[in-house]
Formats: C-alpha cells, structure tokens, sequence
C-alpha cells in the first residue's frame, strides 16, 4: 500500500510543480498569480452554471482520454482524437439532416451511436494500417487528423453548407440548424449540463468495464503486455490492434456528435482548424488520459480537473487579460512533467520494494479499483511502441 | 488547364515549390539525424511555432532578419535541451514526450503572440538572391537560383548531412547509437552525449525550418505551421532515413502544394476543390508510408530510451 502511495503521489507531485511553471508564467505576464488561480477557480467552479460548463468543457476530454487508454493498454498509441471527433461529429450531422423528424427519443440516442460509429471508423483506419501494412499508428494518426479537418471544411463549405449562407452569398462554412430532436436535452435548467455529461461519464465505465470484464479487454490487454505470448496462446494479434484503435476512435466520435448537438448553436461550424471545432480535445484528452494515469476511471476526475483549467482561463483571460492559451502551455508542460515522472517513480517504488517484503503487495493485480491508483503508468507507457516491428 | 501548361506559369510553379518545400526540407533534415541516433521527436510541429514566433518577434523589434534567424535556432537548441533532457535523463516515452512538447509550443507562441503582438503586422521577408550566371540561364535560372537564403541552405544541407552521417566519426557514432546503442556503449562511445548533440542538431534545423516559414510569409499567426512539421517527420519515413529521400519528398510536398496554389489561382479548380486539394500531403503521406513501411531500414533502436540496466 505504502508502495502504492509514494509512488502514485508522483505525477501528482509533478503536476503540481506544472503549476508552479504557470505561477511563474503569470508573474512573467504582469499578473498576480494568486489572483490569476483565484480568477481561474472562480471561472471553473464559482457557480453551478460556471461548474455545469467545466463539466461540459471536461466531457470530451473524459471520452478522448477513455479512448486513449484502451488503446495504451493493447500498446498502441492514439494521436488521432481530433479526426475521430470531426468523423463522429460528420457523420451523426449528417444523419441529423437526413432523418430530422425522428421523435427525440429516437434521434438523440441515433446521432451518439453515429458518431461512436463515425470515430470507429476514423480510427479502424490507422489500426488497419498498422495490423497490416506495419504503418506507424502515431503517424497515420497524425495525418488523418490533417485530413479530416481539410474534410471537414469542405463538407461544411459546400455539400453540408447551410442553403442560407448560399443564398445570402456569405458562405460561412457551418450547416443550418439542425433538427431540435436531435439537441442533448438540458439537465439542469439555466445551466449548459446537458446529457453528454453522464453519457461521458458512463461511457469511461463501459470502458472499463470493458478492459477488466470482458473477454475482449483481456485480450486487448493480453496483446498489449506481450504481443507475442498472446499469438501463442491463440489471439489474432493483427486484429486486436485493429480493435483497439477503432473502439479508441469510437470514444472519439461520440464526443464529436456530442460536441454538435450539445452545442448552443446546435450546428457544425468550422473556422478552418481543427481546434476551431474541437478545443484540441484530442491532444487535451491525451493529458488528462495521462494524467490519470491511462486508467478510463481515474480520467473522469482527471478530466475535470483540465476542464476546470480550460474554463478558468476563460476568466483568467477576462480579469487579468492573460491569454486562454496559458491553459494549453499549461497543459503541454504537465505533459513533459508527467511522463518525466515515470521513471522517478519507478525509482521510488523500487527502494521502497527493496524494504518492504514482497508478499504484501499483490503484484499487478487486475482487481477494480486495485490500480487505479493516479499515475498507475505501468507497462504501456514504458514502451508503447512495438519495438520489434511495429516502428514503422 | 491549357492556362497551367504555359512555361512561364509552370516555371513560377516549380520556383515556388522550391520555396515551399524549404521548412519541410530543413525541419525532415533535422529530425532525420535524431532518428539516426534512435530518438523519434514528434515535437518539430511545436518547436518550428515557437521559434516562427520569436523569428517574427525579433525582426518585428530590430528589423534584422539574420537576428531573427538566430532567435529561431536559439528557441530550437532550448527546446532540444528540454527533449534531450527529458527523454535522455528521465528516460522518458518518446512519443508522448514529443507530443507535450509539441502542445507546449503551441500554447506558448499563441500566448507570447496574443501577448506581445495582439494583431499581427507584417514584416520583412527574406530578400531572394541571384545566384551570379546560374540564376541567368533561361526558365532554370527563374525556377531554382532565385530564392532567399534559407532555401539555398536547406538544400546545401543536404548533402551536408549526408557527409556528416557517413563520413565523420560523429556520424558514424549516431548511427551506432542508434542502431544498436549497447553495442555502441560498450565500445566506449556515449550513448547519452551523441543524442544529445543529434537531439540539438536536429531541433535547432527545426528551429532554422520555423524561421523559414515565418520569415518566407512575412506574417504570423497562431498555430501557423497548421500541421507542416508533423509531416516533416513523415517525410523521414517516407525518405527512408536519407537525406537526398527526405529531399525529395520535400520536394513533393512542395511542389504539391505549389500546383495547388497555382490551380486556385488560375480557377482550374473551384475553391472547394482546392480544399479537398489540402488533403493530399497527409494522403499521400499515408499511402507512401504503407508502400515503405516494409523496406525496414528504421534505426533498430528509434524510440527505445537507453538504460545500462
């Protein structure tokens, strides 16, 4: 326990020196950083509206980074939240203007299961590429997000574009309105809480459920500790890696439909980027996922927590003026002090291993909550890579 | 079309693939010589924003366009350190690390940019030179001795590189270290101090690659490298880990985007076509990766951290 306690508080104690970084940062722009982190709790959590649009902020991010941890855990790395998202969001919007009539207790639940279909797909893509033609699934990943925002703007500014923006020859790439049917019903009244925000939340469940309960998570897993022992023993290794990477986008895209029609406008719009449509809850969720320790469960809190960063510079940005974008340099340096943690730890656990005798600890024990522990980042993030022949 | 295949048309286009291919040619270069060594940085897309942003900021200030160069390698060699130290030191997994570095680069110069700029002005661009006599020659002259200095030097690097990767005992050392780096240690070489020095080398091209950019436009915006120097990184796979491939893939890649530019401008292809036009530098990343992919000639240890345990 003491092992799993020392150890654990590692990342944390890593974030919490990223956050001295930021301290630094905002002295660096002129800003009390006490009324800078009081500015940003109050954004994030100062009211039940301000707390409901953190948890709104925080819902793609709690699905990219569940996403991103049942691929780490079959050891394979998946870069490609932003093009699942665009492919969920595509094609849960198309479906929305095809089938607008549908009563809403049929659409909504359509347009979630389209956009998880959406993601499945964007993500088959690189782990076909990978099972089968040994491509690099952080490259293909990459450049299928590049292409999916190129895909996305000229779907949205020509065959999707709103006949209005036609007509009135401003050509806002966006579509029109889509079916109310199809909005994530509201929660709680005055606040942006909308449906997407347990859907999430049940969905880093079933994601967990599906790594530690079922016959397919312990095969993913199987495949991602030892590729090898587990073609021995009988699993298609090409086709797991390919699961993984599809069931990973799924996540992807069902944060993508669910960032269409939890959206106010209850359009998709692009401004050109990637970013523009998807806050980079792609990357933002590879944070939380990390943070959390590539655990589905623990990413929930985790994700609040970067959902509460990205609303507070929100505030941050309108007290103080300090540029929103603090959040993402924030962000990239928890990154760097996260992963550079891995190896501290492993160092202390190691010592207090040597102390302490081994039969007190159960040695990776895949138990419920046994290692949940924050920061359990064992095995697939020691060497995620396939370093027989997986490189490229 | 008829329009496209006129000389003076195509020659301004290869001229300007020339100029295009050049962040592409100096970030691939860069991040060929890491790999060399058995280090894979994703973060060349955050390294070249950053130091494109303090490219910009330092000629914005002092006019200097070789001062601003300098501050883009200076930001290159700095965030090197920082991936040197975190990958080499903590042992920590490449390709996340690379991809903090990445987001931080990202964050960092739309926050210096929004902070120290707010609207973007437009500075100097790089002055194109002539090269004496070859830049004389009819059409070739036009299209490949008439550019700004950085591209001359992308291409000067080439075979550079190549000189120093196969005949210079520091390149024989990176390429040990990065095909079997126990074999390279035990033999007395460092393992740790050779990516270093890859590691620097290569960010600070990354860095060079960020003020080409910037200084080539003349202008920056947030997130201006809108995914180039991920598909730098590409390109080293697409070149099998050789300077003159990475080249030509540079090349490619710019003469693509050259032809589409050229198309947009001259109504060849309507705008929407030329947004799905955008797409084909990823896609014809990806199908020329699963068409190599099998040729194996990757660094045996790209993207293993060195222990001696």
């Amino acid at each position: 326990m003491l092992k799993k306690l020392v150890g654990a508080s590692v990342p944390l104690l890593a974030a919490v020196t990223a956050f001295f970084f930021g301290a630094i940062m905002l002295v660096a722009l002129g800003a009390n950083p006490f009324e800078g982190f009081q500015a940003m709790l109050e954004g994030a959590f100062g009211s039940g509206e301000r707390i409901a649009t953190t948890a709104v902020r925080a819902t793609p991010l709690i699905l990219v980074g569940a996403g991103i941890s049942i691929a780490f855990r079959a050891r394979v790395i998946n870069i490609g939240g932003e093009s699942q998202i665009i492919a969920g969001a595509l094609l849960s919007t198309v479906l929305a203007l095809n089938a607008p009539d549908l009563p809403a207790i049929l659409l909504v639940p359509l347009v979630l299961a389209t956009g998880a279909v959406g993601g499945f797909l964007a993500g088959a893509v690189p782990g076909l590429l990978k099972a089968h033609a040994h491509v690099n699934e952080i490259l293909s990943t990459i450049m299928l997000n590049l292409i999916m925002v190129q895909f996305m703007n000229y779907l949205l500014g020509g065959p999707l574009i709103d006949p209005l923006q036609t007509s009135a020859g401003t050509f806002i790439p966006q579509t029109e309105r889509l079916s109310d049917n199809a909005a994530l019903p509201t929660l709680v009244s005055g606040t942006r809480l909308h449906l997407g925000v347990p859907v999430a939340v049940l969905a880093a469940v079933a994601a967990f459920v599906l790594l530690w309960k079922t016959p397919l998570g312990f095969r993913l897993r199987a495949v991602g500790h030892n590729a090898d022992a587990a073609k021995a023993a009988g699993i298609n290794v090409k086709r797991h890696i390919t699961y993984a990477l599809a069931i990973s986008g799924s996540f992807g895209g069902l944060a993508g439909s669910i960032l269409v029609f939890g959206s106010e406008g209850q359009r998709m719009v692009t401004d050109g980027s990637a970013a523009g449509f998807t806050g980079s809850a792609g990357f933002n969720g590879i944070v939380a996922a990390l943070f959390g320790g590539l655990h589905p469960l623990w990413t929930i809190p985790s994700a609040f927590l970067f959902g509460a960063l990205l609303t507070g510079a929100v505030q941050l940005q309108r007290v103080l003026q300090v540029p929103a974008s603090l959040a993402v340099t924030i962000n990239g340096i928890v990154v760097l002090f996260v992963i550079s943690s891995a190896k501290l730890r492993g160092y202390i656990e190691g010592r207090i291993a040597d102390r302490v005798t081994e039969s007190e600890e159960p040695p990776d024990d895949p138990g419920p909550l046994a290692d949940v522990a924050i920061g359990s980042l064992d095995d697939p993030i020691q060497n995620p890579i396939d370093s027989s022949d997986g490189v490229v | 079309m008829g329009d496209f295949f006129t000389a003076s048309v195509l020659v301004a286009t290869i001229a300007s693939g020339v100029r295009l291919a050049t962040p592409y040619l100096l970030a691939g270069l860069g991040e060929t010589i890491g790999q060399k060594s058995g280090v894979l940085n994703l973060g060349v897309d955050g390294v070249m924003q950053l130091s494109a942003f303090f490219a910009y900021y330092t000629v914005l200030k002092t006019g200097n366009l070789w001062y601003g160069s300098l501050a883009a390698i200076g930001v290159g060699l700095v965030m090197g350190l920082i991936y040197a130290v975190i990958t080499i030191e903590f042992e920590a997994t490449q390709g996340i690390s690379g991809i903090g570095i990445f987001i931080l680069g990202l964050g960092l110069s739309d926050l210096l940019f929004r902070e120290l700029v707010g609207t973007p002005k437009p500075i100097r661009r790089l002055p194109s030179v002539d090269i004496p006599l070859l830049s004389d020659i009819p059409k070739v002259g036009e299209a490949l001795f008439q550019h700004n200095l950085l591209t001359y030097t992308a291409f000067v690097f080439v075979p550079l590189s190549v000189l120093l990767l196969s005949r210079t005992t520091f390149g024989l050392n990176v390429r040990a270290v990065g095909e079997n780096p126990h074999a390279a240690d035990s033999l007395g070489v460092s393992v740790e101090r050779t990516r270093y020095a890859a590691i620097l080398i290569g960010n600070a091209m990354a860095g060079l690659a960020g003020a080409a950019l910037v200084l080539g436009l003349g202008i920056f915006q947030p997130n201006l490298t809108q995914g180039l120097g991920f598909i730098a990184v590409a390109l080293v796979y697409f070149g099998s880990w050789r300077p003159a491939g990475v080249m030509a893939g540079a090349l490619l890649y710019g003469m693509v985007n050259a032809t589409v530019l050229q198309w947009k401008a001259l109504n060849i292809i309507p705008v929407s076509g030329s947004v799905l036009a955008n797409m084909a530098p990823a896609v014809i990343t990806i199908v020329a990766l699963a068409f190599l992919a099998r040729r194996g000639s990757a660094p045996a240890a790209l993207s293993q951290p060195f222990s001696r345990h």
